[in-house]
């Protein structure tokens, strides 16, 4: 099978700087990493690549320094990558990103499934992985908790809609996001990061190098959407306390832990 | 020889503190009869929740008068029995004495009540750019708890132990008196270090109502390596090359394919890779991220040309998560593969870890027990496992007691020691009374009366 797994460099801590004109984050200086729900991706896509015997493919967007985040895709099990690097690409929102990457898919060839993170740590928008899918004309599921089978054209998936765990079989090509705590991600190799040649294998496409870009569909001037204000999420730490005899409360607990799927 | 409690007792020590912190009778939980060691319970006949030294002190004159004895306990995690109430009487819980009091970054040093949890420390550590270095498995283990064990942990390779951390104490003696012992001063040639004697002394000598501890500056960058070899002889084999290389490990710490086997059980984690025999996880740390990585470099060639298969790289936040959460779980997920174990804490000189641990293989086989084990390999602590699983109780206990006494004796043939974190409480007495000797014992003697001359304070333990 043909995998494609998009990933994003994402700040390595929570301590980042926004510029207050822009609200962009200031990524210079700071620390990179893959973005935490990527690795589950690629989890995924490297499990599936073995047991179909295919190959996973990464692709990413983001300035030259996000080839770093590649090089680590290739030392934990990725055949070779694409890095979509050009100042037009920069300041992309969701739709601008998903627009972008749909072409830099096409730069990588043929696919059966694209993989990507449910989210990430930066932008918390979960939107990137269905705009993509849209874009190529493709099903998608989302936040996909594990791949019950892959045969014959199609791909059996349980995912988790918040009130319901949904079992889906759907027609490939397609794409799924993978949810957080799928799967433990492997580390990276020493051994293939010493033995790949990453410059090699990595190939880093600007606007000009696509022909059929429309740049007006890129970057800053390709989003309708911009960014107001940044804000870290709500923390909840809200306690709850039920009262009642032990049947009552074992009950009570039951029911809790079902409905947030614990049990 | 000591007093039972009386009302007349109980109602001085709610005098001393108040009455919803004194419990006794049925009032008390069965979970202060023991620690995490199996086999050896006692309730204490009243529990006392202090709050204070003041309290502390109170309680403690008490009992000195009406020759009472008194165990101190933290958060109850111990492994060696050293806060089990042997004889009864009062048992002093310190864990509501849990406060920070105070960060002092012109001295490098932060000062806290003994029942602040290591974890706790931990955060508020990191928080202020810090690092408190000892780093023992146990995260739910009060400071209190960790000083009077003197603990190790994860990162003595580079850093020391416990010990190496206390710049101060306060502790109130068995009569009452409050004593303060060293502070926050870097050197000390003051006489004899009272403070030294507390540290690691099981709650025997006095209670520890505060410490002053050294921190380090964060170190900015920690990148760690697990690295897969085929056999556990190929893994520990490589340790005694790697202190060689003179390489700037903070940690060095080997596992058994089986061990991880149970914690991803234990805790419903898969661990990132287990397709390999064997393990070590090798940890680097400092401030400049291209030396780190020349540092993670030289110990991956090293490893693979010792045999290692390869060395993944464990460098991110969610990376080290996934590895340190499975290997800090070790000892739960071990005791909850098994019917009920015993623990061998032994410390061998670190060239001598390889045969030590080639040897429990020998005995595990010799006496048809399973023996997993795991540890620091770096600093030659060792945790050994005997576990009951199927056993019948004579045969258990029979094979216990034979796997120790080997255990214990090859330890002492390498020059190694009863006991490198866990200390000796209750259930080790023996081994360190072979160990050391009629002549080092009466030392410990002499110092225990000298302090605690009625022996109210934690009878029955050490020696």
């Amino acid at each position: 099978m043909n995998i494609i797994v998009c990933v994003k460099q994402v700040p390595g801590t929570n301590k980042v700087a926004v510029d207050p004109v822009t609200g962009v984050l200031i990524r210079d200086g700071v620390d990179s990493k893959i973005n935490p729900y990527d690795l589950f991706a690629l989890e995924e896509g490297f499990s599936l690549a073995e047991k179909t015997d295919g190959c996973v493919k990464t692709l990413s967007m983001g300035p030259p320094q996000a080839k770093e985040a590649l090089k680590e895709t290739l030392w934990m099990g990725a055949s070779e990558s694409v890095l979509l690097s050009d100042r037009k690409f920069g300041g992309a929102d969701v739709a601008a990103t998903s627009c972008a990457l749909a072409l830099g898919i096409k730069k990588l060839g043929e696919y059966d499934i694209i993989i990507c993170g449910k989210q990430t740590t930066d932008g918390d928008t979960a939107q990137v992985g269905p705009e993509l899918a849209q874009r190529l004309g493709i099903e998608h599921i989302a936040n996909v908790t594990e791949i019950l089978e892959c045969r014959d054209g199609y791909i059996t998936v349980t995912a988790d809609l918040d009130t319901v765990i949904q079992t889906a079989k759907i027609k490939l090509p397609c794409l799924i996001t993978i949810e957080k705590d799928a799967n433990t991600p492997r580390l990276p190799s020493y051994n293939r990061k010493k033995s790949m040649d990453c410059d090699e294998l990595i190939k880093v496409y600007s606007v000009a190098d696509i022909p059929d870009a429309d740049e007006n569909m890129l970057g800053l001037k390709g989003s309708p959407t911009q960014v107001e204000r940044i804000f870290p999420p709500e923390k909840n730490s809200g306690q709850e306390i039920s009262e009642g005899s032990s049947d009552e409360l074992c009950d009570k607990l039951f029911e809790l832990l079902s409905t947030r799927k614990f049990i | 020889m000591y007093n039972k409690v009386t009302q007349k007792d109980i109602d001085a020590l709610i005098a001393a503190t108040s009455a919803d912190r004194v419990l006794y009778g049925e009032s008390i939980s069965e979970d202060y009869s023991h620690d995490e060691l199996g086999g050896i319970s006692n309730m204490p006949e009243v529990l006392v929740k202090v709050l204070s030294t003041e309290e502390v002190a109170a309680v403690m004159k008490h009992a000195s008068q009406n020759k009472i004895p008194v165990v101190v306990r933290g958060s109850g995690t111990g492994l060696v029995g050293a806060s089990v109430a042997l004889h009864g009487g009062i048992m002093l819980e310190t864990t509501a004495m849990n406060k920070i009091l105070e960060l002092d970054e012109e001295n490098l040093t932060v000062t806290v009540q003994p029942g602040v949890l290591l974890m706790e420390l931990a955060a508020f550590c990191e928080e202020h750019d810090f690092l408190y270095p000892p780093d023992p498995g146990e995260k739910s283990a009060t400071i209190g708890g960790n000083i009077s064990t003197n603990a190790g942990g994860m990162r003595a390779v580079k850093y020391g132990v416990t010990r190496d951390y206390v710049r101060g104490l306060t502790a109130v003696l068995p009569s009452g008196e409050i004593v303060t012992l060293g502070g926050k001063v870097v050197k000390n040639s003051s006489g004899y270090s009272l403070k030294d004697l507390i540290i690691g002394s099981e709650g025997t000598l006095a209670v520890i109502t505060e410490a002053v501890l050294k921190l380090v500056p964060l170190p900015k960058i920690t990148t760690s390596l697990l690295v897969p070899f085929t056999s556990i002889s190929d893994a520990i084999g490589t340790v005694p090359l790697l202190i060689k290389s003179r390489a700037s490990l903070t940690a060095i710490e080997f596992m058994e394919q089986g061990t991880i086997l149970f914690s991803e059980e234990y805790l419903g984690k898969n661990f990132p890779d287990k397709k390999s025999p064997a393990y070590l996880i090798l940890t680097v740390d400092g401030n400049d991220k291209s030396v780190v990585d020349a540092e993670i470099d030289k110990v991956a060639e090293l490893c693979i040309g010792a045999g290692a298969t390869d060395a993944l790289i464990v460098d991110t936040e969610e990376r080290k998560g996934s590895v340190w959460s499975a290997r800090g779980a070790f000892l739960e997920a071990i005791k909850a593969s098994t019917t009920e174990m015993d623990e061998c804490d032994v410390v061998v000189p670190r060239n001598k870890v390889a045969e030590f641990v080639l040897y429990t293989h020998e005995v595990s086989k010799q006496l048809g027990v399973r023996i997993p084990s795991f540890g620091h390999a770096g600093d030659g602590n060792l945790h050994v496992y005997v576990c009951r699983d199927d056993l019948a109780d004579t045969a258990w206990k029979d094979a216990l007691e034979k796997a120790f006494d080997l255990l214990y004796k090859k330890a002492r043939a390498l020059s190694g020691l009863v006991s490198g974190e866990h200390g000796i409480g209750y259930a080790k007495k023996g081994f360190l009374a072979e160990d050391y000797g009629e002549t080092q014992l009466s030392l410990m003697r002499g110092i225990k009366s000298a302090f605690d001359p009625n022996c109210i304070l934690n009878p029955g333990k050490v020696f």
